[in-house]
């Protein structure tokens, strides 16, 4: 490889009104928690809490773990004994800085959640790799809104700056809009019921819990604009869900008139095409 | 001594295809790091620049008029997921880099793509019949969640380097990192290396 620069200089940028996504990039150019080479790091599950009928949380000690910002990932691999490997990446759900947890929502014929999730005993051990992406994260420094947006599962990274905001005791302005296909499916209720200062508005797509008066359907524009903060408070805004919902609500925000380099988004699943 | 998770059998589908890390995924998921962006193909151009401007630019219909490759690759997501075959239409990068002004020292390439999103490349590995820029998806239009109206297609690399919603190449004489590269990503992307992050 030739030299490597980072050098905001250097790159020409079209002229917009809005910050490009290269232009948003140098405060997380140097964080002390992301170490240059990231090794993989035994695990040992310490509990498994379930969360839903297809959800688990996994409290894991990783004897090296350097902590995490707010809503990055880490790369988990098992090895059966003969030693065939699988790997695959999720979201932590445990506030910046803390030890390990990963919520793990079972994925129909998976390979790695379902044993994630069903098999693995407080004992047993895998190997994770992190943190990565620091694209899709969240710094308690920041004092711009946050709007918060999740589909399904999508809410464990988003998870994960909520309890960093409670954590660290911040005052910046959160508003979380959850999406779920109904009560059974919905991950942390009682902790996000329990959230006095976070406006926290409920979603469901299938069906809602007994004595629900609002409407059942996806997130569509009118309830974006509703539960949002307007694009005129200029929020950092994190969308994480499947892709199909992650482009209806990214594609709906900036209809509503948000800056799209301010709207952060973290999709899963396949597109079905 | 490997760390062994009890109990742990996986599904075990190995294939000399699949580049170490990967497991076979048969859709096709999306990795974007904001809002697919929105194209007007009337005012659209693909161009190649230099410290001394553009070299060269193609409008839409240009860019559609040239002689085209069906490709088929397997493709390789840093996230892990690989796809085999996957069928692609576009215009060789040889075909455009030849049709431009190079400097001898200008032996690597940033990309620059609607929304904002670089990437960066030597430019040896545009060339060779390795790079595109792809329109075609499966048969149709590439659609823009996937990076239409038009991407760069490296499939040798991992994914993140093939850029979405591509717009210009800039001809450096030194490597500058891309978006992805600055944010703890490799600077050059070998699947088969398993170059996924910094100092892999």
């Amino acid at each position: 490889m030739g030299r490597l620069t980072v050098a905001d200089g250097a790159v020409e940028e079209p002229a917009e009104d809005e910050p490009s996504l290269h232009e948003l990039l140098p405060d997380g150019a140097d964080d002390p928690v992301a170490p240059r080479v990231l090794p993989w790091l035994p695990a040992t599950l310490v509990e498994r809490r379930p969360e839903t009928a297809s959800a688990a949380t996994l409290v894991l000690d990783a004897p090296g773990w350097t902590g995490a910002l707010a809503g990055q990932h880490v790369d988990v691999r098992l090895t059966a004994d003969d030693g065939y490997a699988a790997e695959r990446s999720y979201s932590l759900a445990s506030p910046a800085g803390a030890p390990v947890e990963l919520t793990v929502q079972v994925v129909d014929d998976g390979e790695v959640s379902p044993y994630l999730t069903l098999d693995m005993e407080p004992g047993d051990h895998l190997e994770l790799r992190g943190p990565i992406g620091r694209w899709f994260v969240w710094r308690p420094g920041s004092t711009r809104p946050v709007q918060l947006i999740a589909g399904g599962s999508g809410l464990v990274p988003l998870m994960s700056m909520v309890r960093t905001r409670e954590a660290v005791g911040a005052s910046t302005p959160f508003r979380l809009l959850v999406s779920a296909r109904t009560p059974a499916d919905a991950l942390y209720d009682e902790e996000l019921a329990a959230l006095t200062d976070v406006e926290v508005t409920r979603v469901w797509t299938r069906r809602a819990p007994e004595g629900w008066t609002g409407p059942v359907g996806r997130a569509d524009a009118a309830t974006l604009a509703a539960a949002c903060f307007p694009p005129a408070d200029e929020p950092d805004v994190f969308v994480c869900g499947p892709t199909p919902f992650v482009e209806a609500v990214a594609n709906a925000l900036v209809d509503l008139g948000h800056m799209p380099g301010r709207i952060r988004t973290e999709r899963f699943g396949p597109t079905g095409s | 001594m490997a760390i062994v998770s009890r109990g742990f059998r996986g599904r075990r589908t190995e294939d000399p295809r699949l580049p170490p890390g990967q497991y076979l995924e048969r859709g096709f998921p999306v990795l974007s790091a904001g809002p697919t962006p929105r194209a007007d193909l009337d005012t659209w151009t693909f161009s190649i620049r230099g410290a001394d401007g553009e070299r060269g630019s193609w409008t839409w219909r240009e860019l559609q008029a040239l002689p085209a490759d069906d490709i088929v690759r397997d493709i390789h997501c840093v996230t892990r997921w690989t796809k085999l075959d996957s069928h692609w239409r576009g215009v060789s990068l040889d075909r455009l880099l030849d049709a431009v002004r190079i400097e001898p020292d200008e032996q690597y390439v940033l990309a620059h793509c609607d929304g904002g999103y670089t990437t960066n490349v030597p430019l040896a590995d545009l060339r060779g019949g390795q790079a595109w820029i792809a329109y075609g998806y499966d048969g149709g239009a590439l659609p823009p969640e996937h990076g239409g109206p038009a991407r760069l297609l490296i499939p040798h690399l991992y994914f993140w380097k093939s850029a979405k919603w591509i717009r210009s190449l800039q001809l450096l004489d030194h490597d500058v990192a891309g978006f992805w590269e600055r944010l703890g990503y490799h600077e050059y992307g070998d699947p088969w290396k398993e170059q996924r992050y910094w100092g892999d």
